[in-house]
């Protein structure tokens, strides 16, 4: 009998060696209010929700697997990865298939894969890898090959044209360089330029992203696109109060006035139904994950941990600010999902590569130190 | 700029850094908390005044979809206006039972339930789902007195779509049917969610897939105050719907009709191009179908019909079947061969009536040889030696080369279906293809015999109608290439502009003059005096012509030897022509599945073709019906 239980002791030690019990707390309760209002949502359709978990239990797996890997071998993944990501996309920019002007898919036989997905992690984990391999003799020029390395992914997929993605591989990117320590007179001068060059930019976007920032002066010149989106998902928060209307009890969501609402606008529902205070308990959750993360990167051994676990961080944070801003109405219509609680698959996977990575940086960070 | 390193430091300052970043954070989460404050503490009033009469509606219009007319505007495609009768789930008690007794007042077949039901399977909560349509005026006087028996049934008048032509050019012109979830990705994709608010038709192929977005126009709506119940008390506002654009198509319907009734029974394709433009004249895959029955919902019976008929006629064959090109790729061969310096039209060998490679012997047609054969003569009578002894000197990668810039292998881009891998791209047999097509080792390698039957236009060779009418057309304008296309303009509904769609040549291949001039002299001889004489007696134009046969076999390798002739699986007959030969106004490609030696079935139709295009002379006994005179129902 002793023997049993020490074998399932010893088991059970070696399965968990490497889970980070607070971070695995955290993303478990924001995942808890995401299931719910997936759920609520989708109540017509019983199976999404099913299917959600089922998408949650596959991420947790690769989540664990990830966070098995010393950072050592995650380092060896950097640059093939990265190589690979960007091969994709000039496919993409050569043989890819275009829709409506927007060139993002490449067809492989049956299936389309959308490669801008890879570089989300291949970014920082390659500019995390390229500044610990230059970490002695760290100049200005490798801030330069590194700006370069993060321009040309960006510039494929904002060509595609891809902007919301665009944004969020080029901030991962940025994330790296910042931390690594740009110097802050190029930082601010590069502010100062993009102030300058805001009006070019204006005109290098395309139409409908044009429309879209119009669209967020003025929510009504386009009513029944992405105004009627923000119109209808502020009155479902405005309408939500300080309490929330309960439960499945939200109007604006189960009248079918919310658009997309188990994906990328599914926060106006949880805001509905729960009010201010399910905002504040959610946001205080987004805090707290991020207040994990950066213990974890601060703690971190080697430059390129630390680079990439800093990356990682922010990288929750632009996704939840980002979401959470459109939907409010504060920011532009990007398509970005609210990360741990959207309707997905391929957004939970990329997400909890992450978490995985992050565990795995601190779980090992004594070996390395040794 | 100094040296950066002190690992003190770096820590440091990334400490540093992130604390930043923790401001930032805070500061960005504040704003949201701010935000939130002001709409749901401040504001709570205004907008829970808002969510509860959350009752402007905004009720989508659907537009009007774009009419497609041929060349010389005859209507192939346009839109009526139609009763149906609409059930609404959701709104009914007990299904059967309601269908059952409105049964009783108005016909209702049983393949209208069959469609329902297959449509119910298919539709969201709320949606309306038609039970039967084109209602006559007194069916739906008939209904209107008996409404109040059936609540969540109402009549509505809807847009359909017709095709007056009914099979004719059908495969170009694709047809439209309901949206499935399958096209809401695709309207996803293309950021056209709230355009195709109400819509539930769209192209499901063809050039109505193809220029699906230019069709459709754009959605209007009306903002309507709805009471308690639902229902709508008043109209706020209204923005008119924008019909979708017309298109006007390069295709002549008349020459199209004449073609496909040339075809007769027999399976095959046409493709007929104006070289000087790339336009696309005719387009014929026979056999062909009635888009009309997919308009509301193909039946499961038609479906089936169609889709497991012998012939499949829901192929398009011009652009999807890939046929060896058999000795109609000679002249192109010719060209190659001259381009490249490998012949002179003057160098002749002496034809014994087959060649020898190794210990494996590749037989001509004509026992016993054709004798002195220079490059006219190998044209002319289409002698297999000359090509055999040609593609061994030239070798593989020499060939694909070359015609790779002719554009065979290679989807020409002709504007149909849903993108550029709706056509087929064929096979231009190289080195590297086969390395990629095979997976053993052994199997990859090329053999320097097989480059002796690309020669002929046999082996591996694949191409689709569609290359070789394009690559007969580029001939013709003298190696100027045009992308083919079958939309001249798009018709702009709200200010009639016109907006042409292809105008540059995408290509010049640079032909030798003089070269260009051995290939015209010898495809006018085939017509003159040689394979294709027959078929062009008495015609008082000059034409380039080149008959071909092509071996029936399966592209797989290994059913190459087991589909022997013995199976009474007959040759594909082609051929390839433009005329008139000074300044070719049409270039075209015949294909006849089975159809024997090309001169016999595949030329008279290319005949037919060129009679009609350049003299307007209708084929004996061939009289078509008025096109106008097609049109059964009222335009809109």
């Amino acid at each position: 009998m002793m023997d049993i239980t020490g074998t399932l002791k010893r088991w059970w030690l070696n399965a968990t060696a490497h889970i980070d019990f607070p971070l695995l707390l955290i993303t478990a309760a924001i995942m808890l209010v995401g299931l719910a209002t997936v759920n609520s949502a989708t109540i017509d359709s019983a199976h999404r929700m099913l299917s959600q978990a089922g998408n949650m239990g596959i991420a947790l797996v690769i989540m664990w697997i990830v966070s098995r890997m010393p950072p050592q071998k995650l380092m060896n993944f950097a640059v093939p990865l990265y190589i690979i990501g960007v091969l994709l996309l000039i496919a993409v920019f050569l043989f890819g298939i275009k829709v409506n002007g927007a060139r993002r898919w490449l067809s492989i036989g049956i299936t389309r894969i959308q490669p801008s997905e890879i570089l989300k992690i291949a970014m920082p984990l390659m500019l995390a890898w390229y500044f610990q391999k230059y970490e002695a003799t760290l100049k200005l020029k490798h801030f330069a090959v590194a700006a370069l390395l993060l321009l040309i992914p960006f510039g494929l997929i904002a060509k595609q044209p891809d902007l919301g993605t665009a944004i969020l591989v080029g901030g991962a990117g940025f994330f790296v360089i910042f931390f690594a320590g740009l110097p802050w007179k190029i930082i601010l001068g590069l502010a100062a330029a993009a102030a300058g060059a805001a009006p070019l930019l204006w005109n290098a976007l395309h139409d409908y992203q044009q429309r879209r920032i119009m669209t967020l002066i003025d929510p009504t010149t386009d009513p029944l696109g992405s105004g009627y989106h923000i119109i209808q998902s502020t009155i479902a928060i405005g309408s939500g109060g300080l309490s929330g209307k309960g439960y499945l009890n939200g109007t604006q969501t189960h009248l079918e006035f919310i658009p997309e609402k188990h994906t990328d606008f599914i926060f106006a529902v949880y805001s509905e139904e729960w009010g201010l205070l399910g905002n504040l308990l959610l946001v205080f959750l987004y805090t707290l994950l991020i207040g994990r993360c950066m213990i974890i990167a601060s703690a971190a051994p080697t430059i390129f941990s630390r680079l990439l676990a800093a990356a990682i961080t922010l990288n929750f944070f632009s996704y939840a600010f980002i979401n959470m801003g459109m939907v409010s109405g504060i920011l532009p219509v990007v398509g970005v999902p609210l990360p741990f609680i959207s309707y997905g698959g391929t957004a939970l996977v990329t997400l909890f590569l992450g978490i995985g990575m992050l565990m795995s940086i601190h779980t090992h960070r004594m070996l390395v130190k040794k | 700029m100094g040296n950066f390193h002190n690992p003190e430091g770096d820590v440091e300052r990334f400490r540093f850094r992130l604390g930043i970043a923790v401001f930032v954070v805070l500061l960005a989460f504040g704003l949201l908390i701010t935000r939130f404050f002001w709409l749901q503490v401040i504001q709570h009033d205004f907008y829970q005044t808002r969510a509860e009469d959350n009752r402007i509606a905004l009720i989508p219009i659907v537009p009007n979809r774009g009419v497609i007319t041929d060349r010389n505007g005859i209507v192939l495609a346009h839109n009526y206006s139609a009763f149906t009768l609409e059930i609404t789930p959701s709104l009914t008690a007990n299904l059967e039972e309601t269908i059952d007794s409105l049964a009783e007042i108005i016909e209702i077949q049983p393949k209208d339930r069959k469609r329902f039901k297959r449509l119910l399977e298919e539709a969201k909560n709320f949606e309306s789902i038609p039970i039967r349509t084109r209602l006559s005026d007194a069916e739906v006087a008939i209904f209107a007195a008996q409404r109040y028996r059936f609540p969540g049934i109402e009549v509505k008048a809807r847009l359909f779509r017709q095709y007056p032509m009914g099979t004719v050019a059908s495969h170009a012109l694709g047809y439209i049917g309901r949206i499935t979830d399958r096209d809401l990705k695709w309207i996803e994709e293309a950021e056209q969610q709230a355009n195709y608010k109400g819509s539930d038709h769209i192209g499901k192929t063809g050039l109505e897939q193809r220029y699906e977005f230019e069709l459709h126009g754009e959605t209007g709506y009306e903002q309507v105050e709805i009471d308690a119940g639902g229902h709508a008390v008043r109209s706020l506002k209204r923005i008119p719907p924008v019909s979708g654009n017309n298109l006007q198509l390069t295709l002549d319907i008349k020459l199209q009709e004449i073609t496909e009734k040339a075809f007769g029974d027999r399976k095959g394709a046409l493709v007929a191009i104006d070289p000087a433009s790339g336009g696309v004249l005719a387009l014929v895959s026979n056999p062909t179908y009635d888009p009309n029955l997919f308009v509301d919902g193909i039946s499961p019976e038609n479906w089936k019909e169609l889709n497991d008929h012998p012939d499949k006629p829901m192929i398009n064959r011009a652009i999807n079947g890939a046929y060896p090109p058999g000795s109609t790729f000679k002249p192109f061969m010719a060209l190659a061969a001259l381009e490249t310096g490998k012949r002179t039209a003057q160098q002749a060998i002496s034809d014994p009536g087959f060649f020898t490679f190794g210990n494996h012997t590749f037989r001509d047609d004509k026992k016993g040889g054709h004798g002195m054969v220079d490059m006219y003569k190998s044209i002319v009578h289409s002698c297999d030696t000359y090509y055999y002894s040609l593609a061994n000197d030239m070798g593989i990668d020499t060939i694909a080369r070359f015609m790779g810039q002719m554009g065979f292998g290679q989807r020409t881009g002709i504007d149909l279906g849903k993108d550029e891998l709706a056509e087929s791209k064929g096979v231009l047999p190289s080195q590297e293809w086969k390395k990629q097509r095979f997976k053993r080792p052994e199997q990859q390698k090329w053999y320097a015999g097989e480059t002796i039957s690309i020669g002929i236009g046999q082996g591996y060779n694949a191409y689709t109608p569609m290359q070789l009418a394009h690559a007969t057309a580029t001939l013709a304008n003298n190696g100027v290439m045009f992308r083919p296309h079958l939309v001249r303009h798009i018709i702009d509904t709200r200010t009639s502009e016109k907006r042409p769609v292809e105008s540059k040549p995408v290509r010049d291949l640079q032909w030798k003059e003089k070269n260009l001039e051995v290939i015209h002299r010898a495809m006018l001889g085939v017509i003159k005096e040689g394979t294709g004489t027959r078929a062009f007696a008495g015609a008082p134009y000059l034409a380039g012509g080149k008959t071909g046969t092509a071996q029936v076999f399966s592209l797989k390798g290994s059913d190459y030897k087991t589909s022997s002739v013995k199976q009474h699986l007959r040759d594909h007959a082609l051929f390839i022509a433009y005329a008139p030969i000074e300044k070719p106004t049409i270039a075209l490609a015949v294909l006849v599945e089975n159809g024997g030696f090309g001169a016999q079935s595949a030329a008279p139709i290319a005949r037919m073709v060129l009679d009609y295009y350049l003299l307007g002379k209708l084929p004996a006994g061939a009289a078509p019906e008025d096109a106008e005179a097609l049109e059964e129902d009222p335009v809109e």
